[in-house]
């Protein structure tokens, strides 16, 4: 969803793999594998509970993560975070309450039982800008539909990260998950990474990044989702509640200081409203030709983005940028002449300014959104705000996006926590953004469904009350105990003799308190019995 | 054509033909006669590929000298990159290599261990263990086990079975007394006259098929040598790096001893070298005269570099995980298919992934070895009681390859049910 900043990212994406590195994740893949396959064989009420305790879990330490992660990344929002991590974790809990992606499902109409098959090892790269919500996003997605999940999160923000995922580890295992169900790259170095990702041990790669990231999911040879950048236009048109567009677009460009991609990039706007709109933006400064040059330079020195900016506020970016902004300004409005990749404004920036582009009419806004979308962002979202049906379609036919917010922030609005679309940090960007992921990232998506069909002239079977799933009989794993203290009698050890053969002490291994009791009661009782029989014969 | 550079060979036979002349006749006959006529061409993971290109899952492990895996990637790059830089090293001096091996062995030895004394293979460990605990306590008596097995080398073997001793008038009885296992009154009778320097155990005894100690049993040696004054040598040259669960197995019984002995896995399969960690109390030689175990390979500094990767893997949290998943469903897989054959597979011995598989038959095991065989999978019949088989997969085992491994043993189990009965 977010294109990652850090030049440096692109640039080790690149770097020579070495042979070695595969092996330097030190088992954590064969873990998951093990975790994954324990997993795929729970139950549904099984697999809620798992569910809800590391939804509380994360729900619990949304605050605390938030702040984490502006401390380590050194950008954001901690308020906005701790919003999105709780709504990554209970909210999205509570969103998917309903659904149901473990138990098998009898069409008899249709003559068809469907069988969920997870996937199996996730293994999921987080970005920097969204790095908590979407380590808590794609572990409970994971964990909904009986995955396990191996975390690579940006190297910029590890820490909070693996934190976040040891947390949830803790959490699911404490819950009945396996063990390893919940992992976490601790040291995500790229060589390291790459190679993992491209691990036989990997079933499905979720990606999310910038484009190099996202193109390394996609190389690796296993399946991937990757999600490529945002670049969202908003247009405006003479017919939009224009108080409560203004709002909501200041409310969203300022969220989390603009690091969700779903932000809005460029405000196209109506010439015959404009004027008005943007006197209504409270927060927003709009700059001066003067101002916006400055602006610009600061962004772009030599035209590439500095990635310094990232997530900073509005009123830093303006000192940096040399301009007076009045306290309280949250957005920096920069107005454009047009749409075009030689002007750098009209590129994603993942930070508080907003350029402005005035259009005489509607249809020539929406060919500047589509003029926005030819630069960057091609399958990612846009939105709207009007109330004519007539250019709400037209714009939704026309731009290439796959997910468009009408009268709503974008921020909120296409990652579905303001608008009825699934909740997600993980926006697909289809086929028009080179994508294999079209919806906004939800479980469904880490699991297949074994179609068991029947002859359409055979009567279909009855499958009512059947469920291959069942509840863990225990940990899972369960401690090994030897088989002679687990099982008495099975094992038999050799040349046993003398009364002081037999445990006197007690054993302390492991967790089966109590089993060295019962061996030594089993093993009387097998031995009075062997009496007994030999008393019979002779 | 078998070509390796260095050295050719016409065929596979004849291999085996100069085998028999030049190497060991009796060995290279012995395979031939027991319908495993392999010889080891490419090794990777945990498959072994014989010289005709067959593929065989190996879960015999040398006794877990491959735990991690023929030719481990990570321990291949360590030692790779160890050779631009070091070589056996000197052994009269202190080194880098060896001081960071005993470093490691001690931090993650069971408590009470103080410092670490090398050897380049198992026996030679022994050795040294037991030359330690007669330093140590100024006794010369040694328990060990009926049908132990501790090595082949000068007093290693003295612990063991006699079939290895007597032929090199190496059997010493006055020195080596041997009592039956899992019996804690024989074991007092040894001890009662206060003249043993110490009680070697392994374990669980590995070449005597993984008989597993009664619950109890090693916690009441151990008290006996507390009252008696010998010390504990702990063998974990099989049982130890993982395998149970845990990193060394005398620690699921709660168990410090005065001394354990590691080898075979430690040196990751690819660089000999074993080791022996003491208690301080049994520190004492090396301090009064250092020089007084001396080999020259012993704690060769790229063994001790292999040694140190091997250790770290065994150790990762992942590994402990891996081995706790397998043997829980090893041992539900071994349950279904000694439900299928009550009376011919009679026994399952299992403490995490040390198994043996015991038979209804003396010779049981050396048949579903060889149906095991011809269904690819290598796994080996106990020496020292053939009715088990020393059943091992690797420590880092995936699941697909461990279902795998349970299918085929499900077939050469039936399959050997019929052959043994014939
Ligand atoms: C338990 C045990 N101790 C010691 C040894 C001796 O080790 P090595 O063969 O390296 O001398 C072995 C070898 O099989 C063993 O299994």
């Amino acid at each position: 969803m977010s294109p990652e900043m850090g030049p440096e990212m692109g640039a080790e994406m690149s770097a020579p793999v070495t042979t070695d590195s595969p092996a330097a994740a030190g088992g954590m893949l064969e873990r998951a594998r093990w975790a994954a396959r324990a997993y795929a064989r729970y139950d549904k009420a099984s697999v809620d509970r798992v569910v809800a305790a590391v939804a509380r879990a994360g729900a619990e330490s949304a605050t605390r993560y938030a702040e984490w992660a502006v401390r380590e990344i050194g950008f954001g929002v901690a308020e906005h975070k701790a919003r999105k991590n709780v709504a990554c974790s209970t909210g999205l809990a509570e969103a998917y309450a309903g659904d149901d992606y473990v138990s098998p499902r009898a069409d008899p109409s249709g003559k068809i039982l469907s069988i969920p098959r997870p996937a199996g090892v996730v293994f999921a790269l987080t970005p920097s800008t969204n790095p908590v919500a979407t380590v808590y996003f794609k572990i409970l997605l994971a964990l909904m539909t009986r995955n396990a999940i191996v975390i690579s999160p940006h190297p910029m923000a590890k820490e909070c990260c693996a934190d976040a995922a040891r947390t949830l580890a803790e959490a699911a295992v404490a819950a009945g998950a396996p063990d390893g169900v919940i992992q976490v790259v601790e040291e995500p170095k790229l060589p390291l990474v790459e190679a993992m990702m491209a691990s036989p041990l990997v079933d499905v790669v979720v990606a999310t990044g910038g484009t190099p990231v996202v193109r390394a999911a996609y190389r690796s040879g296993n399946p991937a989702l990757g999600v490529g950048p945002g670049n969202v236009p908003v247009l405006v048109d003479r017919t939009a509640d224009l108080e409560s567009a203004a709002r909501l677009i200041v409310e969203s460009k300022s969220f989390d200081n603009s690091i969700l991609c779903t932000n809005e990039s460029v405000l196209i706007a109506e010439d015959a409203i404009a004027d008005r709109l943007v006197s209504l933006m409270r927060g927003a400064h709009l700059l001066s030709e003067a101002e916006r040059d400055r602006v610009r330079d600061a962004l772009f020195p030599g035209g590439t983005f500095d990635t310094r900016f990232v997530g900073k506020d509005a009123t830093w970016i303006a000192e940096r940028a040399g301009v007076r902004v009045p306290p309280g300004t949250t957005v920096l409005l920069a107005p454009i002449d047009a749409a075009v990749p030689e002007e750098p404004l009209a590129h994603e920036k993942l930070c508080p300014v907003l350029a402005l582009l005035r259009v005489p009419s509607a249809t020539s806004g929406i060919a500047a959104a589509k003029a926005v979308l030819r630069i960057t962002g091609a399958g990612h979202s846009a939105a709207i705000h009007s109330t004519d049906p007539r250019t709400i379609m037209e714009y939704g036919a026309a731009v290439p996006v796959l997910r468009i917010s009408v009268n709503s922030g974008n921020s909120l609005g296409s990652s579905g926590i303001h608008t009825n679309l699934p909740i997600s940090m993980t926006i697909g960007t289809g086929y028009v953004g080179g994508s294999s992921a079209g919806g906004n990232l939800q479980p469904g998506d880490l699991v297949n469904w074994t179609r068991v069909a029947y002859h359409v002239d055979a009567p279909f079977g009855d499958f009512a009350g059947l469920d291959p799933w069942s509840p863990p009989d225990g940990p899972v794993p369960g401690y090994p105990e030897p088989s002679n203290a687990r099982r008495p009698g099975l094992a038999v050890p050799v040349e046993a003799s003398g009364p002081g053969g037999f445990g006197s002490g007690g054993s302390t291994a492991g967790s089966g308190a109590g089993a060295p009791q019962d061996a030594l009661r089993d093993e009387i009782r097998r031995l009075i019995l062997e009496e007994l029989a030999s008393l019979v014969r002779s | 054509m078998l070509d390796y550079g260095l050295f050719t060979f016409a065929s596979k036979d004849e291999v085996l033909e100069k085998s028999s002349t030049y190497w060991n006749p009796g060995k290279t006959q012995f395979w031939i006669d027991s319908g495993v006529p392999l010889v080891i061409d490419r090794r990777e993971g945990y498959f072994l590929y014989d010289v005709s290109g067959r593929r065989l899952i190996d879960v015999h492990l040398n006794g877990g000298t491959y735990n991690l895996g023929h030719r481990n990637p990570e321990v291949v790059a360590a030692l790779k990159q160890a050779m631009d830089h070091f070589d056996i090293g000197n052994h009269h001096f202190p080194s880098l290599a060896r001081t960071a091996l005993a470093e490691a062995l001690v931090a993650t030895g069971p408590p009470g261990m103080s410092k670490v004394i090398y050897g380049s293979g198992g026996g030679e460990a022994i050795d040294i263990a037991l030359k330690t605990a007669r330093h140590a306590t100024g006794k010369r008596k040694i328990v060990s086990i009926v049908k132990a097995y501790h090595g082949h080398t000068g007093l290693a073997v003295g612990t063991g079975d006699d079939r290895f001793a007597k032929l090199f008038l190496a059997d010493r009885p006055e020195e080596f007394t041997h009592v039956p296992f899992n019996d804690l009154a024989a074991m007092e009778s040894a001890l009662r006259g206060r003249d043993v320097a110490a009680v070697i155990m392994e374990t669980i005894p590995a070449t005597y098929g993984f008989p597993l100690p009664r619950p109890g049993y090693l916690e009441g040696v151990k008290r006996l040598c507390e009252t008696y004054d010998a010390l504990y040598i702990a063998d974990e040259v099989q049982t130890g790096l993982m395998r149970t669960g845990e990193l060394w197995a005398i620690t699921k019984h709660g168990i410090a001893p005065d001394i354990l002995v590691t080898g075979k896995g430690i040196s990751g399969g690819l660089y000999p070298i074993a080791a022996v960690l003491v208690s301080e109390r049994c520190a004492g030689w090396l301090t009064e005269d250092g020089f007084a175990h001396m080999a020259t390979f012993g704690g060769a500094e790229l063994g001790c570099i292999a040694a140190l990767k091997a250790l770290e893997i065994c150790n990762r949290p992942q590994t402990r995980s891996i081995v706790h998943h397998a043997s829980d469903l090893f041992r539900r897989g071994l349950e279904r298919i000694q439900a299928d054959h009550p009376d011919w597979f009679t026994g399952i011995r299992q403490n995490g992934l040390v198994i043996g598989l015991e038979f209804n038959h003396p010779e049981g095991a050396k048949h579903v070895m060889r149906q095991l065989y011809q269904l690819g999978v290598w796994a080996i019949f106990s020496t020292l009681d053939p009715r088990v088989l020393q059943y091992k997969p690797g420590i880092l085992i995936d699941p697909e390859l461990a279902e795998e491994i349970l299918d085929r043993t499900a077939l050469a189990v039936a399959r050997a049910a019929k052959e043994a009965q014939r």
